[in-house]
């Protein structure tokens, strides 16, 4: 579905303080998979994620999109293909927007505001009826069990409570793909497992999950489909769980 | 359309939602914009109406007002002037005016007293302005005590008090007979404080005046164009203390919308960071720092100029008493007909409105141009 | 109900009292005051409003000369707070 072609992100590219990200790195991601980049932080990991998912631009390389698998605002048919790397910047976003749901490491959430605005934030700017989006974001946090705090402000909630509002925020615009940097960097053992748990229940929906992550937990778990391994900017080792 | 049309809604929406986030600094700043607005609303309203007020009334005022200087301070003309003004070409008539002041020691007020033949009162009887009215608390068949030139205290009956319409004219007003007046303050006989001098042609008024100069070379003619312009200057906000209460609340807004413009804080940097990273383009974040920028003025602005109109116009614009009242007691209870210059409420609203926007606009540029992965890494 | 419809509604409602009030301007014409007003200086043949009552030359200002504020004395700087609002006529010809 993403394919990576020979894709490098240079950070202040000319200068004394160079710094080579991700290195010519080749891969493809596959539809409907779970796909874990695993390698120590510095490895290049967060900087791939967000080449991926059309945040920022690779320096030199391609990476092309395979079935958005959905319409898109551009026009895009749900099975077109397009090369991100040579698109401005709002069809950029736009694919973004509504093909990507990102799932930070420090959750960025919003504080002062409530939980259920927090989840409908990314849909403001589409220009969706807000009903719509708000029976969206009410349904989302019941099946993750919190829609007992939609009133409630972020800084209320637990470090569990305030990952399953990250999470439906970022289905809230049902993306294709979901995006998730350390997810489990603030949890527990325990939450850490039931973490993996909803992410079995993505791919049931038939989204795509790319998880970055140096947590066994995550990278060792019986779900992932895909390992990319990570050193230094390169990918020292890409396997398909057997 | 429609889909823009919500956008523009949902970015509102949420845009009013920041601003009752912060609602306490957010309310106060809506509480000082909306006093600054109110205040120079309130002088342009106020020197407005006076100013039409002024011209109006003043239209009836004589075409021509003669006084004689003795040593450069103002003296009794004497009537005999008038007999010559009179055979001037173009010269209507000539009428000796008697006026001049009291002070009442006991209330500390200065009141003008007029004597004019037309409807005259009756004999040691006297009307009064409401303003007189007002401060000596008299009413119609009270008595009014004044000392007259030797000390001794003259008493008059009050016979009418002028109607509190005239307020603008005649608050502090004390009319009284001819005679009465040159008795009270021993006044000399075949003298006037000044004459009123009406002109057939209004053209020829400044012939007329340049003449009775030539005539009289201690007297001093004053035109009617002239005492019109004299108000017109008073009211004026261009001038006088007017101008410095504008600069004041001119500079103020601009030390507060200053304040505004220097500075994201740490906060708000980050969460337009996380807008960004959670799909929010450079343009609508811009349009959110605006929208914030826009409620707060709109309604500031609407909410500061009705009250303005409603503190000048029903209210008589009471909280300007105590800066024009100065030291004189007596303070008119002005009645002025509405008047709304649309030109000056223009510029005040592009004054306000504009760099408010925009000083809100400007600090927020910088950091919604970030890029989105920056939001990544912190 | 959503803010942004609590604020136009808001918004709304500040603008209709404010064209009612320019509405309010426009056909109160000059009234009783204004009326009474000139009545009275047509009679009396008066040349000034009242105004500023602290001094004389603040009463009848269309009346005083750049001399006034010193009648009292050549040293008696301006000290009537009005005084500064005031200014004496601007005669448009020189003084024979």
């Amino acid at each position: 579905m993403i394919e990576i072609i020979e894709a490098s992100k240079t950070f202040n590219a000319g200068r004394t303080n160079q710094f080579i990200a991700v290195d010519k790195v080749s891969c493809k991601i596959g539809r409907g998979e779970v796909t874990i980049l695993k390698g120590p932080s510095g490895s290049g990991k967060t900087t791939l994620l967000t080449l991926i998912g059309c945040m920022a631009r690779p320096t030199s390389g391609r990476i092309l999109l395979h079935g958005i698998g959905k319409e898109c605002l551009i026009g895009l048919g749900a099975e077109d293909s397009v090369e991100i790397t040579s698109l401005p910047e709002r069809l950029l976003t736009g694919i973004r927007r509504s093909a990507f749901g990102f799932i930070f490491q420090h959750f960025n959430l919003i504080h002062g505001i409530s939980v259920l605005e927090n989840v409908m934030l990314p849909a403001y700017p589409i220009g969706d009826c807000m009903p719509e989006v708000r029976r969206r974001a009410l349904e989302l946090l019941e099946t993750f069990g919190i829609s007992r705090h939609a009133a409630a402000r972020i800084e209320q909630l637990s470090g569990g409570e305030m990952q399953r509002v990250a999470i439906a925020r970022a289905l809230i615009n049902d993306p294709v793909m979901i995006i998730a940097d350390e997810p489990t960097a603030h949890l527990d053992s325990k939450l850490s497992g039931e973490f993996m748990e909803l992410f079995a229940g993505f791919k049931a929906l038939g989204k795509s999950v790319l998880i970055a992550s140096h947590d066994p937990i995550v990278y060792d778990a019986p779900l992932a489909d895909a390992v990319i391994e990570m050193r230094d900017g390169r990918i020292i080792g890409a396997g398909t769980r057997p | 359309m429609s889909r823009r049309f919500e956008r523009y809604r949902n970015i509102l929406d949420f845009a009013i939602s920041s601003l009752l986030r912060r609602k306490g600094k957010n309310l106060s700043l809506l509480a000082v914009y909306t006093l600054i607005v109110f205040l120079i609303a309130s002088i342009v309203f106020f020197t407005q109406a006076l100013k039409r007020e002024a011209t109006l009334v003043l239209e009836d005022a004589p075409d021509l007002v003669v006084q004689r200087m003795v040593a450069g301070r103002n003296d009794p003309i004497p009537v005999t002037y008038a007999e010559k003004i009179a055979a001037i070409r173009g010269v209507s008539a000539v009428t000796p005016r008697f006026w001049g002041y009291d002070y009442d020691a006991l209330t500390g007020a200065n009141f003008t007293l007029v004597a004019a033949d037309s409807e005259p009162p009756a004999k040691e009887s006297i009307y009064i302005g409401s303003g007189v009215a007002r401060i000596m608390r008299l009413a119609r068949g009270d008595y009014l005590s004044l000392r007259d030139a030797r000390g001794a205290p003259d008493v008059f009956s009050v016979q009418k008090v002028l109607p509190v319409n005239s307020e603008l004219v005649a608050a502090d007003l004390i009319q009284i007979r001819v005679d009465d007046f040159h008795k009270l303050f021993d006044f000399p006989p075949g003298r006037a404080t000044d004459l009123a001098v009406s002109v057939r042609n209004k053209v020829e008024v400044q012939t007329i005046a340049a003449k009775i100069a030539q005539l009289f070379p201690d007297v001093r003619p004053i035109l009617k164009s002239e005492i019109l312009r004299t108000y017109d200057a008073v009211f004026d906000w261009r001038g006088g203390m007017v101008i410095v209460v504008l600069f004041v609340a001119v500079l103020s807004f601009i030390i507060f919308a200053w304040d505004k413009a220097t500075g994201l804080s740490a906060e708000e940097r980050k969460e337009i960071g996380i807008l960004k990273s959670i799909g929010w383009e450079t343009g609508d974040v811009l349009l959110l720092k605006s929208f914030e920028g826009m409620v707060t003025s709109l309604t500031a602005f609407f909410t500061g100029v009705s009250l303005a109109y409603a503190h000048v116009f029903f209210f008589s614009a009471s909280l300007f008493e105590h800066a024009l009242k100065g030291w004189g007691v007596l303070y008119p209870q002005f009645r002025l007909t509405p008047v709304v210059d649309p030109y000056l409420l223009g510029v005040l609203f592009l004054l306000t409105v504009g760099p408010y926007t925009v000083a809100t606009i400007v600090p927020s540029w910088l950091a919604a141009s970030v890029d989105p992965d920056a939001a990544m890494r912190s | 109900m959503r803010n942004s419809t609590i604020f136009l509604t808001l918004i709304c409602s500040l603008l209709l009292i404010s064209a009612s009030l320019v509405l309010h301007a426009q056909v109160s014409r000059a009234g009783a005051p204004t009326a009474s007003n000139r009545e009275l200086v047509r009679r009396l043949k008066l040349s000034d409003l009242c105004l500023f009552t602290e001094a004389r030359y603040t009463r009848h200002p269309a009346m005083a000369d750049h001399h006034a504020a010193f009648q009292d004395h050549p040293m008696a700087l301006e000290h009537f707070p009005s005084g500064s609002l005031v200014s004496p006529p601007d005669l448009r010809r020189k003084a024979p």
